[in-house]
């Protein structure tokens, strides 16, 4: 197989030849799918990236003297005249958690070679994770324009508030609206067929990451909304 | 038809979808309490049995290789030691400022000239 062909063309090689010989060899130390290894490396990575985000706004929010906004009055909502605390951010929570099982499923039916489930499947997915961001950039317009919090100030408390608060949330929003994106591409594709020969693992990769984005929010929601 | 990858059955996915509810609704529910420590350990709590059944389940780590778990799990082990370093950071930060700022501060009219430069 592969290991010949390197093996073979091994001589011959010379320069930037040898690099792409090298990258694409069969040497392997996971046994799982080549794209499921580079998934799961890219989220290790993204892990680095949100912890420094958490950490920053852990330092910021300990080493601050001025009182940090109560979030769960923040984002509360008015229902029927009544305050419900972190209402909005209760229901983006459950919305995100209905999407993660909607993604488990279509991975189960892709292996199943189920066809029309699991892009159904990964439409609703995407469509629950279309709804947060909607529910995001409502949750953002009601910051700025009702609540005057800006990444430099608000009346509320501390100022680095607003910083960590667009920062962090602007980061997960941008990586569930890529994900919207990510999982509207390999539905059509599942739902054209495209997949019938390579297999289905493309189906489980995509939902690694729905599943991560998911997983990020657990930790926003503990640390930003909760703590 | 014979079962290829990650293949279990739904009733697992089901299952672990209920709980996910149940401890979201109880994460939500931790907001009505008072804020003290029994409050975040009980928001940690819920946090770190919702991400290990998403991990371990839906992103199926509980059935991969001990290779792939370490090589993904194990470097994440070192971001506690900057979570530490910088609570005790932030700690220091905070008691210099409260120092700083309990102390009377530079000359009439100085922080106006720096503001101007």
């Amino acid at each position: 197989m592969a290991q010949e062909a390197v093996s073979a063309g091994d001589a011959q090689q010379a320069g930037w030849e040898t690099i792409v010989t090298d990258w694409s060899s069969d040497k392997q130390t996971f046994r799982v799918p080549w794209g499921k290894a580079m998934m799961w490396i890219f989220l290790l990575s993204d892990t680095f990236i949100f912890t420094c985000f958490l950490t920053g706004y852990m330092n910021v929010r300990i080493s601050t003297t001025m009182p940090w906004p109560n979030p769960s009055e923040v984002f509360g909502l008015e229902v029927g005249g009544v305050s419900v605390p972190l209402l909005l951010i209760g229901i983006m929570t459950f919305d995100l958690i209905t999407s993660s099982g909607t993604m488990a499923l279509a991975v189960n039916f892709g292996y199943r070679r189920d066809r029309g489930r699991t892009a159904a499947l990964m439409f609703l997915t995407a469509g629950f994770g279309a709804l947060f961001v909607g529910m995001q950039a409502f949750e953002w317009t009601k910051l700025i324009t009702q609540e005057g919090i800006r990444p430099w100030g608000n009346s509320l408390g501390a100022s680095q508030f607003g910083a960590t608060f667009f920062m962090i949330t602007g980061f997960h929003g941008l990586h569930v609206s890529a994900g919207v994106a990510y999982l509207t591409i390999v539905a059509m594709k599942v739902l054209r067929g495209d997949y019938e020969k390579k297999g289905y693992e493309i189906v489980e990769i995509a939902g690694l990451y729905w599943h991560f984005v998911d997983l990020v929010w657990v930790f926003i929601f503990a640390f930003f909304y909760l703590w | 038809m014979a079962a290829e990858g990650q293949q279990h059955p739904l009733k697992i996915y089901f299952y672990i979808w209920g709980l996910l509810f149940v401890f979201s609704a109880a994460s939500y529910f931790t907001d009505f309490l008072p804020h003290n420590a029994f409050r975040q350990g009980l928001i940690l709590l819920f946090m770190i049995l919702k991400a290990g059944f998403i991990v371990a389940i839906f992103m199926h780590m509980a059935w991969e290789r001990k290779a792939l778990i370490w090589a993904i799990l194990g470097p994440p082990i070192v971001l506690l030691v900057l979570i530490g370093l910088m609570a005790v950071e932030g700690d220091y930060t905070e008691l210099k400022r409260l120092d700083f700022f309990s102390k009377p501060i530079a000359p009439t009219g100085a922080h106006e000239a720096e503001a101007a430069r």
